[in-house]
């Protein structure tokens, strides 16, 4: 179906409004065309509706490829509704593409009958063959499956501002705002909160905040009056849980957290990282909170950072580092010395594509396994895995808890989806966040004199003795030393003890951690097993399925090691056992090594997270084919 | 009535830890522990408040010879452990203990960025020549053509002079001494102890297992007149036996004269360790042997904000301007919106 932009002649009757469950909207466009401030500015507005929201940002890892090209294609996707989100939308309802790359990059996952806005001003021969197109797809009968809309954005956004005496270059850049403009009339939403922002942001630029405010305008008039939309698409607020809330991605939250757990203790957050996608928002972030005693140290290079948090802790703050899988594998020399000194310390790895550079920009679950096992010698640690964008603020704090409470150093497994994902996220209450009660002896554990810096309690913790407490001077380092004593020591028997002591302490974090929950019944023909960021996907999956009368539950680690001490108990109560992953099946490794059960793969390692049909396909597959 | 306690003077013993000292009998780095020993006492250091930092390497094994606190690293990392302590606890005299491989190879990296940044720690460079605790491979500091177990043949690299490094990395605090030279390095390492900022020192040290006589001709009694020439703020460089030759600029090159006849000293190039330009500290780190007498002393001792000064100004300035950070405020921070 195409729609013209030639004025209808007679008055027709105003668009009908149908109420809509949820939606998916995606903005595509050359990474220069701001589609990302389009996407987050619908996703605010959303969210002060009152919808719930998530979200998936996709960005080439080019700052500007060359124009027009597939590979210059930035989008954001943005799921909203009118009941709890886990995922940013499996098919795309609506498709606002700026040029033909992003139409040829994004059209495939526009659902059929799905809306498709296009900026036909864009479809020049030159952008048509940048894109591969050898004749214009909006001249042929290849759009046909969906609604298609032609709008002339660039000359329409060109009018709306002729006044503001900004060049034509200048003006240009507003077009995304007509866009998001003409999105917020199709889906009801106000401009109020855009322009606003718009305010905030330009308000030194009094031209420019009034050029983007006339295109943002311009856009919704567009479509309050070519009368070329036959329908309007309402979604009513979601009824998440009372409280106050702003929106948060899995970067910010994480920043949040660590700031959190450092004030809660007292103590100044010490934040050594070296700049890598997609971790460099937590460094970025934290470089802004100064005034909570962060003390934001940019390194020279990946092991600088690590070896700086190792020495950070040593003298008493509360440490942490961000990276990402390159980046990681460069820290393991130097967590290995956190993990000898055991001393408190959080490493945040917020996962990409790999290996090697890899995918940059994309997500991936693909460092599980080095982060449990990724180190010379016996080298345990903690690992925990928070489960959405939120969820990174809590278990970030839980980071710092467990690091101080046992000694150790704890991994962070985050990645790119929840990193730069965002979802609606209560504020929560100080009073009721955990507090810390950081001890550092300040007397000798010993009459000799001579402190004993590995004296542990009963759960194998040594003292954080640091320098500047006087008569606990002592000299802790790489070298195996003696139990106890803390000297260093060759003696075979201490060192095989040792390293038992060390895994032992790890393991009794697991006294201290909640239990695995399962999402449905406790016992059936199928349980699927996640970490990470695939909760959403897999979650809602298993309840469709579930409500289709399937017998399968869900259970989401977000402690990888240890894991809850009734693991193995629950994995045992299903029949079968199924581990979807953005890898070839690390955790599924881990679980089928640890517990002995048959448990099976669901793998994806593509860049992108799962689909909830993925998931719900494999689990109908496995219970239907039985 | 109340009784002051009585400030205890510490001596330098009582700054050796109780671990046995294990580094091979007749090594330099004994000379160096006891020089650094006696510099604490002198300087009045706080044990409690004194970290040693190193990485891997024989002279890396200092901290635990120390009474201090120590933190023992890997290899090449102290600087950077170091640059975590000092941030986390401006407080801390923080000593990084390190030798040519570790500081100039592995270690090349954080070196730099430690000394560019102005870290306010001392790094005490041991500088052998050589490999030693792997046993004898040439190191970034051999000369051309040295022969060892893993360059049979002669090294092919040309050597790194650790001085002119630290120089072209923006060091403030630059100096040379020698291990056997025990009071000179005294003095070397107490003005390297007062200063503010990174000081950087390079020591050159004899491992009498692998290379020995490495420094033999600015070390040997016949020879070191005419090979070192001693710096001092202010005063012509002077050196020989008899204190009859000088260093005097041509132009932009040093060149070696006899004092006398139309030589006075008021023609001989007078050290100025404070220059706010490195240019005059980094010509005389290019002074080698056989061909210049080395300098030994204080090339630059120049001031300049240190990291963790500016770093720490800004935290109590955004505390200053927003008060003490609340994290209700925190997290309240862009569009919020109520659900009832």
């Amino acid at each position: 179906m195409v729609v013209s932009t030639q004025p209808a002649t007679s008055p027709k009757k105003p668009p009908q409004v149908v109420e809509r469950e949820e939606l998916t909207v995606r903005f595509v466009g050359d990474s220069g065309d701001g589609m990302q401030l389009a996407g987050t500015q619908m996703t605010n507005t959303s969210a002060i509706f009152g919808n719930d929201v998530s979200t998936f940002p996709d960005f080439p890892a080019e700052i500007r490829a060359p124009a027009g090209t597939i590979a210059g294609v930035s989008g954001y996707q943005l799921n909203f509704g009118a009941h709890k989100l886990r995922t940013a939308g499996d098919r795309v309802n609506a498709l606002i593409a700026m040029n033909p790359a992003a139409l040829k990059a994004n059209v495939e996952d526009l659902e059929q009958g799905g809306i498709l806005v296009v900026n036909e001003d864009a479809f020049s021969k030159m952008n048509l063959t940048k894109a591969h197109y050898d004749h214009s797809p909006l001249d042929d009968d290849s759009l046909n499956r969906y609604q298609l809309f032609r709008v002339p954005i660039d000359r329409l956004t060109a009018e709306a501002c002729a006044d503001t005496g900004l060049t034509g270059r200048a003006v240009g850049r507003c077009k995304n705002f007509f866009a998001l403009g003409l999105t917020y009339w199709l889906f009801g939403r106000s401009m109020d909160p855009t322009l606003r922002w718009i305010q905030d942001k330009f308000g030194s630029k009094p031209e420019v905040a009034d050029a983007n405010a006339k295109a943002l305008r311009a856009g919704f008039y567009f479509g309050e009056t070519a009368e070329m939309f036959p329908v309007r698409y309402l979604i009513p607020p979601a009824k998440l849980a009372s409280g106050r809330y702003r929106k948060v991605t899995g970067n910010e939250a994480m920043a949040m957290g660590l700031v959190t757990a450092a004030a809660r203790a007292g103590k100044p957050l010490f934040y050594g990282s070296y700049p890598i996608t997609p971790a460099s928002d937590i460094l970025h972030e934290l470089a802004r909170y100064k005034s909570f005693d962060v003390r934001s140290f940019q390194a020279e290079d990946e092991i600088a950072a690590m070896a700086s948090v190792v020495g950070a802790a040593f003298a008493g703050a509360f440490a942490v580092t961000g990276t990402s899988g390159p980046g990681l594998a460069l820290k393991q020399e130097a967590i290995g010395l956190g993990i000898m000194t055991e001393l408190p310390m959080v490493i945040v790895n917020v996962q990409r594509g790999g290996p090697s550079t890899g995918l940059p920009t994309k997500t991936e679950q693909a460092d599980l396994l080095q982060a449990v096992l990724g180190r010379n010698g016996e080298a345990p640690l903690c690992v925990l895995a928070p489960a959405t964008p939120g969820d990174c603020f809590q278990m970030a704090i839980e980071a710092f808890r467990i690091a101080v409470e046992f000694m150790t150093p704890v991994i962070v497994l985050s990645d790119g989806y929840l990193a730069n994902g965002a979802e609606p996220w209560m504020l929560p209450d100080v009073d009721k966040l955990p507090s810390f009660k950081v001890v550092h002896p300040t007397t000798n554990n010993t009459d000799s004199g001579h402190f004993l810096s590995y004296k542990r309690d009963a759960r194998l913790v040594r003292p954080w003795a640091i320098p500047g407490t006087p008569g606990l001077e002592h000299r802790i380092g790489g070298l195996e030393k003696r139990d106890v004593t803390g000297d260093v020591c060759y003696d075979p028997e201490n060192h095989h003890h040792m390293i038992l002591t060390r895994r032992k302490k790890i393991d009794n974090i697991a006294e201290t951690i909640p239990s695995l929950s399962v999402n449905g019944d406790p016992t059936g023909e199928l349980l699927v097993l996640g970490w990470g960021s695939t909760y959403g996907a897999i979650t809602t999956a298993v309840e469709r399925c579930r409500a289709k009368g399937l017998s399968v539950s869900s259970a989401h680690l977000r402690y990888i090691d240890p894991m809850p001490k009734n693991t193995g108990d629950v994995l045992r109560s299903f029949d079968r056992v199924l581990v979807p992953e953005m890898n070839l099946g690390q955790l599924l490794t881990v679980v089928r090594a640890k517990y002995l059960v048959d448990a099976i793969g669901l793998n994806k390692v593509q860049g992108k997270p799962f689909m909830i049909q993925e998931v719900q396909t494999a689990i109908e597959e496995m219970l239907n084919g039985k | 009535m109340s009784v002051e306690p009585a400030v205890v003077q510490l001596t330098a013993k009582d700054y050796a830890s109780d671990q046995e000292v294990r580094w091979c009998p007749g090594c330099g780095d004994y000379s160096i522990l006891a020089q650094v020993k006696k510099v604490m006492a002198n300087i009045g250091a706080v044990r409690e408040k004194t970290v040693f930092v190193s990485g891997i390497g024989c002279s890396s094994r200092f901290p635990y010879y120390m009474s201090t606190y120590g933190f023992h690293g890997i290899h090449g990392r102290a600087p950077a452990v170091a640059t975590g302590i000092k941030t986390a606890n401006p407080e801390l005299d923080v000593w990084v203990v390190t030798g040519d491989g570790d500081a100039l190879a592995i270690g090349g990296n954080h070196f730099l960025h430690a000394v560019r940044r102005n870290m306010d720690f001392k790094i005490l460079l041991f500088n052998n020549r050589i490999y030693g605790l792997t046993k004898g491979q040439y190191s970034p500091t051999s000369p051309l053509g040295k022969k060892t177990k893993s360059t049979p043949m002669g090294s092919v690299d040309y050597p790194l002079h650790p001085i002119s490094v630290a120089i072209g990395a923006e060091a403030t605090f630059v100096a040379r001494s020698l291990d056997v030279n025990t009071k000179h390095l005294e003095y070397v390492l107490e003005r390297a102890a007062k200063h503010k900022g990174t000081a950087f020192i390079e020591i050159y040290q004899n491992c009498n297992i692998f290379n020995d006589g490495a420094w033999e001709y600015a070390t040997g009694k016949e020879t070191k007149d005419d090979t070192t020439v001693f710096l001092e703020h202010g005063k012509p460089l002077i050196f020989g036996k008899d204190r009859k030759k000088g260093i005097r600029l041509n132009g932009m090159d040093p060149e070696i004269v006899e004092l006398g006849g139309d030589i006075t000293e008021d023609d001989l190039l007078f050290h100025d360790e404070k220059q706010a330009e490195p240019s005059l500290a980094y010509l005389l780190s290019r002074m080698h042997y056989p061909q210049f007498p080395e300098p030994m002393g204080v090339f630059r001792c120049a001031e300049r904000p240190t990291y963790e000064d500016m770093l720490m100004r800004q935290v109590r300035d955004a505390i200053a301007t927003k008060g003490p950070g609340k994290l209700d405020e925190l997290y309240d921070d862009g569009e919020t919106w109520v659900v009832n």
